[in-house]
């Protein structure tokens, strides 16, 4: 009853101090006002709860990690959060490669057999969102490292000249990366294999 | 002269995430598990 009452700052403060409860009143009390944000801007209610469960990672990790600063503007920060990502579903959806056929062309005419079948490219999709997913969860400097090496396949000289870090230190940051994911792959038990 | 404009197709309406999404983000929250050592964050899911 108390903390259904509580101010945001307040409620923030007793998360940060372990209390969960709290969270779950943030969440209750700007569920709804989120949701439909969320969904005035994608009209779907899958993806807007797919969004909406998104925000709130982001903000359970923000907190715990103690980067939050915006103390009495926290829905205001959330809607920014959940603004950003709902921008990302469409720059993923406008990243999907769209064909139309025509008497002179014809896609299928020029599909080469090499390319993976259907179930293995859901396979494919399916091991590369897991892997997002997986990376999300790292901390911020070892996200950017493997966001540099491996989808930018930028050498760890550059990285470091971008990143304003030794060469040892970028090496240092993906070889901790790596072990995290192997952590996480262990204790979720997700299979990366094709 | 033809009627030039498009039936509005934008529609307002209050949702809400299920109980299972808000169950998922309470427990998701549980099992997440930030260590600092030495300058260096280990995140860890504890489930």
């Amino acid at each position: 009853m108390e903390l259904l009452q509580a101010d945001d700052a307040i409620l923030i403060k007793r998360y940060r101090g372990g209390d969960e409860r709290a969270l779950e009143v943030l969440i209750n009390r700007y569920n709804q006002r989120i949701s439909s944000f969320i969904y005035s801007k994608v009209f779907d209610k899958e993806i807007t709860e797919d969004i909406f469960q998104d925000t709130f990672m982001k903000v359970i990790r923000t907190l715990k990690l103690g980067k939050y600063n915006e103390e009495g503007k926290f829905l205001p920060w959330v809607i920014r959060i959940a603004h950003n990502l709902v921008i990302d579903h469409y720059r993923k959806s406008n990243r999907m490669p769209r064909y139309e056929t025509s008497e002179e062309y014809n896609i299928f005419a020029i599909m080469q057999d090499g390319s993976l079948n259907a179930e293995h490219q859901l396979i494919k999709d399916q091991i590369e969102s897991d892997l997002e997913g997986l990376i999300a969860q790292l901390p911020e400097d070892q996200q950017k490292v493997i966001q540099m090496r491996m989808y930018r396949e930028m050498s760890f000289k550059e990285i470091a000249e971008s990143t304003g870090v030794s060469i040892n230190t970028a090496l240092g940051r993906m070889r901790y990366a790596l072990i995290n994911l192997r952590k996480l792959i262990e204790e979720n038990s997700i299979v990366l294999t094709n | 002269m033809d009627q030039l404009y498009t039936p509005s197709t934008e529609k307002c309406e209050l949702v809400s995430a299920s109980k299972g999404t808000v169950k998922f983000l309470l427990d998701y929250s549980k099992s997440l598990s930030i260590v600092k050592a030495e300058g260096m964050v280990f995140e860890n899911n504890l489930n």
